[in-house]
């Protein structure tokens, strides 16, 4: 099964969306609450990274028969330094988004302890390319 | 315990999710970074927050919050109470501190 979600950006309000929507379909679908939790985590940091940082972007959803993967791709600023992205903590988000509880450095740590594979690819200018993976 | 036994037993005020009332908590969690309440608290848990805009919604739905308490009467925003609704995630809102809600919690047994 395949879904597609397109993610707008700036828009705080309906952040977490698409990973809402994601954790509905794999509830009807029967999937444990485990696998469940892991993917809606790790989806929406990434999700909200995207609306934070990029502008938004698209998201394709995979569900196959032992694996869930989450592909979100942005034509955002890039991640300038992806090893100091992964550390707790560190963020580049503004004032204004971390008075509303974003911008703990805990997304991209959020990503890796609760996906199964994490994988980034970005380039400064061109955007980031984030896939997410869990096995069922 | 339910959400309605602490509403029952606290002075909260329900601003949302009504349909929710009935909710098993077993668990608290007091926290205002999203993603630290996102990877740490665990299900069924009665969230602690002074956010009140509509993400905590979002929040508390994907990991299965019991309710939410928004603490030193902060004015949930009107978006989160129409999502709670839609969610069916009772809002709650104190005029006291977390600090305060926390020990209330703790006094009702959630450990």
């Amino acid at each position: 099964m395949k879904l597609h979600y397109k993610v707008d950006g700036g828009a705080f309000t309906s952040a977490g969306f698409a990973a809402g929507q994601v954790k509905r379909t794999l509830r009807q679908l029967g999937i444990s609450p485990e696998i469940i939790r892991k993917i809606s985590i790790a989806m929406y940091e990434a999700e909200m990274n995207m609306v934070l940082h990029a502008n938004g972007g698209n998201v394709d959803v995979e569900l196959a028969k032992d694996y869930i993967t989450v592909v979100l791709e942005d034509q955002g600023p890039g991640i300038e330094d992806i090893d100091r992205a992964m550390e707790v903590g560190y963020s580049t988000a503004s004032q204004k988004v971390r008075s509303m509880g974003f911008g703990a450095g805990m997304g991209l740590p959020n990503m890796k302890r609760y996906a199964d594979e994490l994988t980034i690819d970005t380039k400064l200018g061109v955007g980031t390319r984030v896939e997410l993976k869990v096995f069922i | 315990m339910t959400v309605r036994e602490l509403y029952d037993q606290c002075d909260l005020t329900l601003v949302a999710g009504e349909k929710g009332l009935d909710n098993i908590i077993e668990h608290g969690f007091v926290g205002d970074l999203l993603s630290v309440v996102m990877g740490r608290a665990q299900e069924n848990t009665a969230w602690v927050t002074i956010q009140s805009h509509i993400n905590i919604v979002a929040v508390a739905t994907l990991i299965n919050c019991a309710c939410i308490i928004i603490a030193e009467d902060y004015e949930a925003d009107a978006d989160a109470i129409s999502k709670a609704n839609e969610e069916n995630i009772p809002l709650l809102v104190s005029k006291q501190s977390s600090y305060e809600v926390v020990k209330q919690l703790i006094h009702l047994g959630i450990l």
